[in-house]
């Protein structure tokens, strides 16, 4: 028994040493989430975006912190397994302790966190394009919603200098972002007078690494009629064989293009890109795109990947569009968070509302009154031989998102706001 | 009319230039949107201004920035004005000049068009089927007439009034139309096909429309060819990748009946052996890089087989005949090879490039291109068959290979070391999965959990070949290919999968012993 009583003693003791340096711990820093797959197919574009959070959160510390406390990150590996995403987020969430949370890159991890953010009234920032359809209040949007994307991507592949396609090739990887995408574009793609016969779509599981039989495909189709062009919405690693394939099959961009939405500067990383010079992607953000407020961020980034020795990047930094809405989504929450004197979720939630920020792509971006979108410049780039983007369209200015695609005729009378629970 | 004017421009300040570019030429090809260039550019090539082909390549080439002043042309760190060749100092503000799709397909077709006018007639065949390939567009109509009355060579000759046919097939007279749809019969490239499906759809005279379904209908007969020989080389090509897989399996789960659930992981490690010595070769002997995968593939073989042995002789050894506790031992075994891989490399996946000489690939017909690596790979996985069958059919360690496989007790009796020769044959089982990771590095990413998708496959092959036997692991793994890859035109390949294991399932419950089975008291 003696010892039993023992350890009991030491245990309440320690107990007792950890309960009051607890609030002492919460009074340094306030605790925020990474959850992006760091292993498996989606490590290829969301490693990163985790380290763009830290670098963000670093800048944030460096600018005095939020409520004049340090943020303190708290990573975690969800592995590109959905329901473990899910699993991670409410770990985060109850037993980290954290105020928001920054992550998810596919949709399918998206719809698998968002019933988990929902029930526990926290807070997720979502910096990829995605396919819209979707509006929670505990999520903030800073990727691209289909009108800020996909959309103008078709819209231009249809004009005279996009190369007047009449045949379109829909092609992605077998999951809700492309899906939903695609019915869109074909919604979008039946008013601008394309037939069905004019349309193919294709979908490749996650991780498919032989493009050969798709390739052939696109080939045959496109020489049954006018101009064809490929919506890419492939996802994860696949891109590297795929555009490896495009290039030794030689599909050459004045032919057929190949548009992308999901396809930026990190996912060509060691892609030979001289036989895709001219394919396509859509953003709201180049990493060529010149101007001061950009070439400050490229260096900030390409120093902060050498001083912590980030593998490929510390040799060969590289930015993209989602970094980008990484970057301007940590500092929203930072400036909204201060300006509400509190990182409770509705406070945080209202003080968001209207938060603008000099964004890298040139403009000062806003994130909407209502819809929990930013509002945000359309890029189309080509790519060069040397695997950066040259911009051949851009709108004028920020375009507002439409979460709820007006293509789509159930969504018809949907409220541009999400719904007060 | 500032096209209009910017032209008059050109024709007037074309006579003064001798050798070069006008300024106001050389911006209007530059500067401004892609219409206005594209009709400058037209009439540059109608004049042959000199000096279009290098200025058109430098653009093509992102070499060409604008400063008010100037259109220079880069050559490294030094620049020189488009127009007059004079260097010129490259201030910090020159715009790059972006070239679009559309901007970059006219200048290429613009160079080809001015090579018509070469004198060797083998740069002017280049030049008509660049042309050809890219669709000649009506605003180079004259430059291909007067090259035709030029042309002496008679092949070529025809090749240009094919290409003129193309344009001609839309003139408003029917006769010429009428004629251009006869000469588009010996067409074999897969551009014409759209034009004339899309001809025949609105042609209104009788005639011409038979012509033009009569040219289609030869084209599609020739273009049918390269489809099946496509299709049927693309199921090789993933059959080949089967045989690489399944062949170490053959010989550890075949011959040796050891259910090696990390055979995935070996190949993972082959693989990453073929990144490291990438790596190295890099470093320290960057001249070579082009041949590091001939040093990457023996490299790959002995880092797997090393690891084998030593799986072997540490765990696989003490589980002889009990294949449950192998297979749950092997399964961990992969668990600890992937987070070791994990915590070395990261979880990332790591890049491992194509050399040179294995990017890129051969035009056979028209619309049948063969990439060199997946043509790599095929020759690849028969050399290495070859070796593995004389190995095993032929040499001394081969027959106490398969005397140990068929009767251990008599073998050791006869003197032979059978606790060696297991090692042995798992040892050569591991590095050949070693060589097909260092093979598959060439065509798909190199991660952590490579091994994973191809373990399934490689158990396919093997069990639907019939467990013990190469030839059967041969015919069952370019036939998956092939089934694989028809399914997948079909259907698509998420279904393409599911069908592929369902005619497996099917076969293997009719046909237990696989394709084909030892004839013998065993069987």
């Amino acid at each position: 028994m003696p010892l039993t009583r023992r350890i009991f003693t030491i245990s309440s003791l320690a107990l007792a040493a950890a309960a009051a340096s607890l609030p002492a711990q919460a009074a340094d820093t306030i605790k925020i989430g990474v959850l992006h797959s760091l292993s498996g197919t989606m490590a290829i574009s969301e490693t990163a975006l985790k380290d763009m959070v830290l670098m963000a959160v670093d800048d944030v510390n460096a600018h005095g912190g939020v409520l004049g406390k340090k943020l303190e990150p708290v990573v975690v590996d969800p592995a590109s397994n959905w329901p473990l995403f899910a699993e991670k987020a409410r770990q985060l969430i109850t037993q980290d302790k954290v105020a928001v949370v920054f992550g998810c890159w596919t949709s399918v991890s998206r719809k698998s966190v968002l019933p988990v953010f929902e029930e526990l009234g926290s807070l997720l920032f979502y910096p990829v394009q995605y396919e819209g359809e979707e509006l929670s209040k505990n999520v903030f949007y800073t990727g691209a919603a289909p009108n800020q994307q996909a959309i103008p991507a078709v819209e231009y592949l249809m004009s005279k200098d996009g190369g007047s396609a009449k045949r379109f090739v829909l092609l992605g990887t077998d999951y809700v972002y492309p899906r939903t995408t695609n019915k869109i574009l074909r919604a979008f793609l039946h008013g601008k007078g394309v037939a069905d016969a004019d349309i193919m779509e294709e979908y490749t599981p996650f991780g498919h690494s032989d493009y050969q039989g798709i390739i052939a495909k696109i080939k045959k189709f496109a020489s049954e009629g006018k101009k064809t062009a490929v919506v890419s919405t492939i996802n994860g690693d696949s891109n590297v064989p795929f555009y490896k394939e495009l290039g030794n099959q030689g599909l050459k961009a004045t032919d057929i293009p190949v548009v992308a939405f999901s396809v930026g500067e990190e996912e060509l990383r060691g892609v030979d890109t001289k036989p895709l010079v001219g394919h396509l992607a859509a953003w709201n953000y180049f990493m060529s795109i010149k101007n001061p407020v950009n070439a400050a961020w490229i260096k900030q980034w390409s120093d902060y990947a050498k001083a912590h020795k980030l593998p490929g990047q510390a040799d060969k930094p590289l930015t993209n569009d989602p970094m980008e809405a990484t970057w301007i989504g940590v500092h929203m929450w930072a400036a909204a968070a201060n300006k509400a004197k509190s990182t409770d979720t509705d406070k945080v939630i209202a003080a968001m509302a209207g938060q603008s920020f000099k964004a890298p792509d040139g403009f000062t971006v806003e994130m909407d009154a209502k819809n929990h979108h930013l509002h945000k410049p359309v890029f189309i780039g080509e790519v060069k031989a040397d695997g950066q983007f040259s911009v051949v369209w851009k709108t004028p200015g920020p375009v507002k998102a439409q979460p709820w695609s007006p293509y789509i005729p159930e969504d018809k009378g949907k409220k541009d706001e999400p719904e007060k629970k | 009319m500032p096209i209009r004017l910017l032209l008059l421009c050109c024709l007037l300040l074309a006579p003064l230039a001798a050798r070069a570019l006008s300024p106001a030429q050389a911006r209007a090809l530059a500067d401004g949107d892609t219409d206005a260039r594209i009709a400058a550019l037209d009439q540059a090539v109608a004049a042959n201004a000199p000096g279009l082909a290098p200025f058109a390549q430098a653009l093509l080439d992102d070499a060409v920035k604008l400063t008010p002043a100037a259109v220079l042309v880069v050559d490294g760190a030094q620049a020189h004005d488009a127009a007059g060749g004079a260097p010129a100092a490259l201030p910090d503000d020159a715009a790059d000049v972006v070239n679009n799709n559309r901007m970059r397909g006219a200048l290429q077709a613009a160079l080809a068009a001015l090579e018509l006018r070469a004198p060797d007639p083998a740069r002017r065949r280049a030049a008509v089927a660049a042309l050809a390939a890219a669709g000649l567009d009506e605003s180079l109509l004259p430059l291909v007439e007067q090259a035709l009355g030029a042309e002496t060579d008679a092949a070529l000759k025809s090749s240009l009034r094919q290409l003129r046919a193309t344009v001609m097939v839309g003139a408003s007279d029917p006769k010429r139309r009428l004629a251009a749809a006869q000469l588009l019969v010996d067409a074999d490239d897969p551009g014409v096909r759209g034009l004339l499906i899309d001809r025949v759809a609105q042609e209104p005279d009788a005639a011409v429309r038979a012509a033009l379904q009569d040219s289609l209908a030869r084209l599609d007969a020739r273009l049918a060819w390269g489809e099946r020989l496509g299709l049927l080389f693309t199921g090789l090509s993933l059959g080949s990748i089967l045989l690489l897989v399944a062949l170490g399996l053959a010989i550890c789960y075949g011959l040796m009946g050891v259910i090696n659930m990390a055979h995935g992981e070996l190949m993972m490690i082959g693989a990453y052996a073929t990144y490291v010595v990438q790596n190295l070769v890099r470093a320290y002997w960057p001249a070579a890089f082009d041949a590091y995968v001939l040093i990457a593939l023996p490299v790959s073989f002995l880092v797997a087989a090393a690891v084998g042995a030593l799986l072997e002789r540490l765990v696989i050894r003490h589980l002889y005949g009990r294949p449950l506790e192998t297979l749950l031992a092997t399964w961990g075994i992969s668990l600890v090879l992937q987070q070791a891989v994990r915590s070395v490399f990261g979880a990332q996946n790591v890049l491992v490039e194509n050399p040179a000489w294995l990017s890129g690939g051969v035009a056979v017909l028209p619309n049948l291109v063969l990439p060199w690596n997946r043509l790599a790979i095929i020759a690849f996985a028969l050399v290495v068959l070859g070796l593995v069958a004389f190995l095993i059919a032929r040499t001394r360690l081969g027959l106490f290979v398969r005397g140990v496989t068929q009767n251990r007790a008599m073998a050791a009796c006869m003197g032979v070391n059978t606790a060696r020769i297991d090692t042995y044959a798992f040892a050569l089982g591991a590095g050949i999965a070693g060589l097909a990771g260092g093979a598959l590095a060439q065509v798909g990413n190199v991660g952590p959990d490579l091994g994973q998708g191809y373990i399934v496959d490689a158990f396919m092959v093997v069990v639907l070949g019939g467990v013990g036997q190469l030839a059967g692991t041969v015919i069952a793994a370019s036939g998956l290919g092939v089934l694989n890859k028809l399914l997948e035109g079909w259907s698509g390949p998420v279904l393409a999968k599911i069908m592929v294991l369902v005619v497996i399932v099917v076969f293997i419950q009719k046909r237990p012993q696989g394709l084909f089975a030892f004839k013998g008291r065993e069987a």
